[in-house]
């Protein structure tokens, strides 16, 4: 009996989504330490720095956000940690 | 002349005449240093993402200037004596970070002009 595997669903390898630089693409060339909502949509909830596997920014991109939000969070403008979308 | 950005945040417990007459006397400092301000910003009274000498407000103040490098030192040495300085950042602007501001003054602008 051949063992044909049937499956309920066909099984849909996933559309691999091409995951691009935001700041290549818009052309952003300098991450501004003081305007918290650009800087919160590169955050989780607790307020953590999102890796580059997620959000798929350069590493170039990336050591300047990391240094931005370093920089806010010294003054106060972002949490060191804390729930801030919820 | 290196350009440098600086941000810092007075006490809440300060009325609004006595923060100004602060960010005043900062200001003729650095000129007494031989620094040129190009550009001096007032946030106002913002709430802090979290207590800084419980304290859970603050005047946020924004200064760009043109300085030699000892200035920027004279300068935090300053405002680490001032007891009403919650918290300050120095930041040397480079290529990027110059256009970034410029472009920013033009939209503050456009938008008093929007306003007026």
């Amino acid at each position: 009996m051949s063992n044909d595997i049937r499956y309920l669903t066909p099984i849909n390898i996933d559309i691999k989504k091409e995951k691009y630089c935001r700041f290549k693409k818009s052309g952003i060339k300098f991450v501004d330490y003081k305007d918290p909502n650009f800087l919160l949509k590169l955050l989780n909830e607790q307020g953590k720095l999102l890796p580059r596997r997620i959000t798929g920014t350069s590493a170039k991109y990336q050591s300047r956000v990391n240094k931005a939000v370093k920089r806010a969070r010294h003054l106060a403008i972002l949490p060191y940690v804390g729930d801030m979308l919820k | 002349m290196k350009s440098y950005e600086t941000v810092f945040i007075l006490t809440p417990v300060l009325s609004e005449d006595q923060a100004k007459e602060a960010v005043k006397k900062f200001e003729s400092e650095i000129k007494s240093f031989g620094a040129k301000l190009q550009h001096s910003e007032s946030w106002g009274l913002k709430k802090l993402a979290y207590p800084i000498q419980k304290k859970s407000t603050g005047f946020y103040f924004l200064f760009e200037f043109e300085a030699e490098n000892n200035v920027v030192a004279d300068m935090e040495l300053l405002m680490k004596r001032d007891e009403r300085v919650l918290r300050f950042l120095t930041v040397k602007m480079d290529a990027d970070h110059l256009t970034y501001a410029e472009s920013r003054r033009q939209k503050s602008k456009k938008a008093q002009k929007t306003e007026a």
